[in-house]
């Protein structure tokens, strides 16, 4: 379980990227941080393995405070997965994969041993693992960073919008295939996005930030979407736009589910 | 040709003097040069003063300094140890900025991700840092390479004898195939020389091929 007790940040020149923010994040669960661009939730996603250190407040991982931790010891104890997969271009991809395991003191062998099971479980053919990260696709190289995030085996996984710089297709194939991991492997994973439909999909808990990391609504998918707290999360997840609003039509006997501009977008299952 | 056939031996043995007094200022000023310019590059205020130096001490002419160091350092006139310091200082100087500049050019969103996988300062600076610094620091050390090896003929003047004694031998005698051989073989040492580099960077930055240097 990770808690964050009245979290605030601000910077050295006084600018606030985090007000007030308290948050429980359940464990084997994936909530997902949700937000525009300056709403801090990158921050507070990197408070939780002390890439940033809270100025106000606590977080807490199984109620221990992360300030009495050791940050290099805490960080190599979470997987972190971010943005552009920030691979090391001079480490061949199995090396990437094994650094953690190598950084924790894992001989070699077995680091590389475990780095080509991780490469396989995320659906990397073994032949890549020679290569260097620059003679690999945008998708393949987010795949290698979630399997440098899952071989140390972490309980906890956190996630910097790892899907955002992929083309929509690749995109969705690696959202589908972070539901299937999830659902075998039970990580504790906090993941940050701008995108309302990814959080929808991977969430189990969803929490729509407003500038200054301010909490607008925290729910699942569903609860969100049967109750939008304000206008702002109204607008957010797009229940203003008709696209959420869904009725049926008998259409040949099937029930077809149709949005308000009357589009179908799929049949009833009986 | 006969002029080469019959000196050969001496050619060989001037070739070898000329080897040793590019290589080791090279690589001492690079060993020099990167914590200076680790240094510079990591704390911003010690940058304009380092490379400042740097370039005040390229600026400095050669001549007087084989002339002073011996004064400073109480060797005798003809050691070529004087030489190699001349040549190391300017390494140094040449290096300090392209190391500095090296390092900066390094992405801060690899550096970011290496902590955060659990890299502490020091493996970071060793495991990352360093070596995807190399590429530009390497395109540095054949730069101070090859401007080393012409300017070790100066050490000629003064009478440490290298293939620059070549020069001065010729000019006195109005030799001419005698200045030639020397700059052929200057060159070819030049470019022998950068040829190793290139090969040392394949094995050390194999990653970097067909991308920077």
């Amino acid at each position: 379980m990770i808690e964050y007790r009245s979290v605030g940040k601000t910077y050295g020149d006084g600018t606030t990227a985090v007000e007030d923010f308290s948050l429980v994040i359940p464990s084997r669960s994936t909530t997902v941080l949700v937000g525009s661009s300056g709403c801090g939730k990158t921050t507070l996603l990197r408070m939780v393995n002390r890439m940033v250190d809270a100025t106000a407040g606590q977080v807490l991982i199984d109620d221990v405070d992360v300030a009495t931790r050791e940050p290099v010891a805490l960080r190599r104890s979470i997987g972190y997965v971010m943005q552009q997969a920030g691979l090391l271009p001079h480490r061949t991809v199995i090396d990437n994969v094994a650094t953690p395991l190598r950084l924790a003191r894992v001989s070699r062998g077995e680091a590389r041993k475990r780095a080509l099971e991780a490469l396989e479980r995320v659906g990397l053919d073994a032949g890549l693992a020679r290569r260097y990260p620059g003679q690999l696709s945008g998708g393949q190289q987010q795949r290698v960073g979630v399997a440098r995030g899952l071989v140390a085996d972490p309980n906890i996984l956190l996630m910097d919008e790892p899907f955002g710089a992929v083309d929509p297709i690749v995109r969705a194939d690696l959202q589908h295939q972070m539901v299937e991991l999830q659902q075998e492997l039970g990580k504790t994973i906090v993941f940050v996005t701008h995108d309302i439909e990814e959080a929808f999909l991977l969430g189990d808990q969803v929490v729509i930030l407003r500038k200054g990391g301010i909490v607008s609504q925290v729910g699942t998918p569903a609860e969100i979407l049967a109750s939008p707290a304000d206008d702002f999360v109204r607008s957010f997840v797009g229940l203003d736009k008709g696209h959420r609003k869904l009725r049926i039509e008998e259409v040949e006997g099937q029930q077809v589910v149709v949005d308000e501009q009357g589009r179908a977008t799929g049949v009833l299952a009986p | 040709m006969t002029w080469v056939k019959a000196n050969a031996d001496r050619l060989v043995e001037l070739t070898w003097q000329h080897l040793w007094l590019s290589v080791v200022p090279v690589v001492i000023g690079f060993l020099l040069a990167l914590p200076l310019g680790w240094w510079a590059s990591r704390y911003h205020r010690f940058r304009a003063p380092a490379l400042t130096l740097g370039g005040v001490l390229y600026s400095l002419p050669s001549l007087p300094l084989l002339v002073i160091i011996p004064g400073i350092i109480g060797t005798s006139f003809l050691d070529p140890i004087n030489v190699a310091i001349t040549l190391t200082l300017y390494a140094v100087a040449l290096l300090v900025r392209t190391v500095a500049d090296a390092f900066g050019q390094v992405s801060a969103e690899v550096l970011d991700a290496a902590s955060a996988s659990g890299y502490s300062r020091w493996q970071r600076a060793f495991g990352v840092e360093l070596p995807l610094a190399g590429p530009a620091m390497l395109a540095g050390i054949r730069v101070a390479s090859v401007s080393t090896v012409s300017l070790v003929t100066v050490g000629a003047l003064i009478g440490v004898s290298n293939l620059g004694s070549l020069f001065t031998e010729g000019f006195q005698r109005y030799f001419t195939t005698e200045i030639i051989v020397g700059m052929v073989l200057v060159v070819s040492l030049a470019l022998v020389l950068d040829g190793c580099w290139v090969l040392v960077g394949r094995m050390l930055l194999p990653w970097a091929r067909g991308r920077t240097a």
